[in-house]
């Protein structure tokens, strides 16, 4: 159960009632104006209280939220994009799209994890799992952006690493490390966007990036909270605890150096306006790779080494912190 | 330094009576007996069943490095950047981890020759931590990385891991992309690095510098695999074979490119090791 979802709900019924009253406000002669105003005073309050300041384990659930933008809302928001399909090996992974687009006045090679919004998509998609053939077209794509000097540009969305059997017979581990390493050699600009839920070595295979971007709300962690609790204290119903104390907010991220730029949501999520948010994020990217334009192939990969080489929390022998340099 | 001085000064800061006071060990697989001098002679796995005991870093170091041993990156270590606290703080959790296994982090890295090779080396301990990888880990292995770019030594880790450190959130998941960063450029230099696969390396090492190798050697009936066995039989609902994620599971699909199925893979990656 989403518990954003079900909060919602009060707010989406009032919303209903003022409509109505609208409508019987314009069409009959009766005055209502008086008791819209009061339910907009109400709705606001509510509003308020709700998304006023959300808690990491109500992020969570808002980076889930049935109706939060995905992967495809982005790439449909470009100016042109053609979806490429497969690992040329084994099929092709309907938990990764991508494939050639156009931002602005630019060819990017663009790739995104795509979850489900109902049971029928999500049996499709695998729930925004990616299998080792999904990671297999992601270098694949990876390869041909750096072969033809395309950047590529990626939409981070899944709760994990698909971890079934299958994926294990085809080396799950061998593929999101090839990832890894494609990605840290890519003679091209990398920007990654993290839209929704960012799972932990499932989500970095396409995160390795010149800048990380991510929504005000989207949450990126090094387990789920449900596995932390689980783990640590043979409790998944701590989840709450657990997403307070992994540190995978936005906010957390950009004081750690991991995230560099945060989009700012609506007031009630990014779903509230779509259009909106798809904008912005596209813009932002847009933005971040004009910055990036000039840059050699190796500044480019230098930039990304220095980028991961300082993130860490070290002691030196004599008891200060230290920031490890390159 | 040499490797015995070394060993002796690091042997000071840790519990001998664990390791040394027992002359005499079961085999937790055929339970044969088995005399600890024997045992050590044959690299610390079963006369009889081949089983491969876990062996401590220092142990793996001693067995592995001839002459001389020189450490780096022994001055960096953790701290608790969560201020992290479950049943236990992570701070008393470190210092109860370092007083059981004479570690100061999870792994031990340096520069040695190994059967007359230069070469550079990282071992995972198990008894820190379970080896599950923070900052020190990916610093140090890092900084063991950037040692081999530079003197152009081939570079070896030997894993044992249960994947990312919890207790350090995303600095934690940060360390695959540091270290596969720095494997990257070992790759681009054209230097040759090679890991051992031991029970068990799993999660974040395994998605990440385990399988990024030039050569992969995975020891006998090591559990190696990207998820953990409790979590794909909770997503399947169903019990999952015994042999599943084994060395040998691995080997068979062509996963791990190296596996001796013969008598001893420990004296096979010890060759590896040689070329």
């Amino acid at each position: 159960m989403n518990i954003i979802v079900e909060r919602e709900k009060g707010l989406l019924e009032l919303e209903r009632r003022i409509e109505e009253l609208r409508v019987v406000n314009a069409s009959h002669a009766v005055d209502m104006s008086g008791e819209i105003a009061g339910l907009q005073a109400k709705y606001a309050q509510i509003q308020h209280e709700i998304f006023g300041s959300l808690t990491a384990w109500e992020k969570v659930h808002m980076a889930r939220h049935p109706m939060r933008p995905t992967a495809l809302d982005y790439l449909s928001a470009l100016d042109a994009y053609d979806e490429l399909h497969g690992d040329r090996h084994f099929r092709d992974d309907h938990a990764i799209v991508g494939g050639l687009g156009r931002l602005g006045q630019r060819n990017v090679v663009v790739i995104g994890q795509q979850r489900g919004r109902d049971t029928k998509e999500n049996l499709l998609r695998n729930f925004g799992m990616v299998s080792p053939e999904g990671y297999r077209k992601v270098q694949r794509l990876a390869e041909l952006a750096g072969r033809f000097g395309l950047p590529i540009v990626t939409f981070v969305d899944t709760k994990g690493a698909d971890p079934g059997i299958g994926s294990e017979e085809r080396a799950q581990s061998e593929a999101i490390a090839r990832c890894l390493v494609t990605f840290a050699m890519a003679p091209v600009p990398i920007v990654a966007t993290i839209i929704g839920e960012g799972g932990s070595g499932g989500a970095l295979a396409l995160a390795i990036a010149n800048s990380v971007v991510m929504l005000e709300h989207s949450v990126y962690s090094v387990a789920s909270p449900e596995g932390a609790a689980a783990i640590l204290w043979s409790d998944a119903g701590k989840a709450d605890e657990a997403a307070e104390h992994l540190k995978l907010t936005a906010a957390d991220l950009q004081r750690f150096g991991i995230v560099d730029h945060i989009v700012p949501e609506p007031v009630g999520g990014a779903h509230r306006d779509v259009p909106g948010i798809v904008g912005r994020v596209v813009d932002t990217v847009g933005a971040i790779l004009d910055s990036l334009a000039s840059k050699s192939a190796s500044e480019l990969t230098d930039g990304r080494y220095s980028k991961y080489r300082q993130i860490g929390a070290l002691n030196s022998e004599r008891g200060e912190a230290t920031e490890s340099t390159p | 330094m040499a490797i015995p001085d070394w060993l002796r000064s690091r042997r000071t800061e840790r519990d001998d009576s664990r390791h040394d006071a027992a002359l005499w060990t079961k085999c937790p697989s055929c339970a044969e007996v088995l005399y600890r001098p024997d045992l050590s002679a044959n690299l610390f796995v079963c006369t009889r069943c081949q089983h491969h005991f876990r062996m401590s870093a220092f142990d793996r170091i001693a067995m592995l490095i001839d002459g001389d041993f020189t450490e780096i990156g022994s001055n960096v270590l953790p701290s608790d950047p969560l201020t992290w606290v479950d049943k236990k703080a992570y701070p008393v959790k470190l210092a109860t981890d370092r007083e059981k296994s004479g570690m100061t982090e999870a792994v031990l890295c340096g520069l040695g020759s190994i059967g007359g090779h230069s070469v550079a080396l990282g071992v995972m301990d198990f008894y820190f931590r379970g080896g599950t990888m923070g900052s020190v880990v990916g610093e140090r292995l890092t900084l063991m990385l950037e040692a081999a770019l530079q003197k152009r030594r081939p570079a070896i880790i030997v894993t044992a891991s249960g994947g990312a450190r919890m207790e350090e959130g995303m600095l934690a998941l940060m360390q695959m992309a540091k270290i596969s960063s720095a494997v990257a450029r070992l790759s681009e230099a054209r230097i040759p690095f090679l890991t051992v696969l031991t029970d068990p390396t799993t999660g974040g090492v395994s998605a990440s510098f385990a399988f990024q190798a030039d050569i992969i050697v995975a020891e006998r009936k090591a559990m190696i695999g990207f998820a953990g066995r409790r979590v794909i039989e909770q997503t399947i609902r169903q019990k999952l074979p015994d042999q599943f994620q084994t060395a040998e599971f691995l080997w068979r699909r062509g996963i791990s490119i190296a596996l001796s199925i013969a008598t001893n893979s420990r004296r096979f990656s010890f060759a590896c090791c040689r070329i």
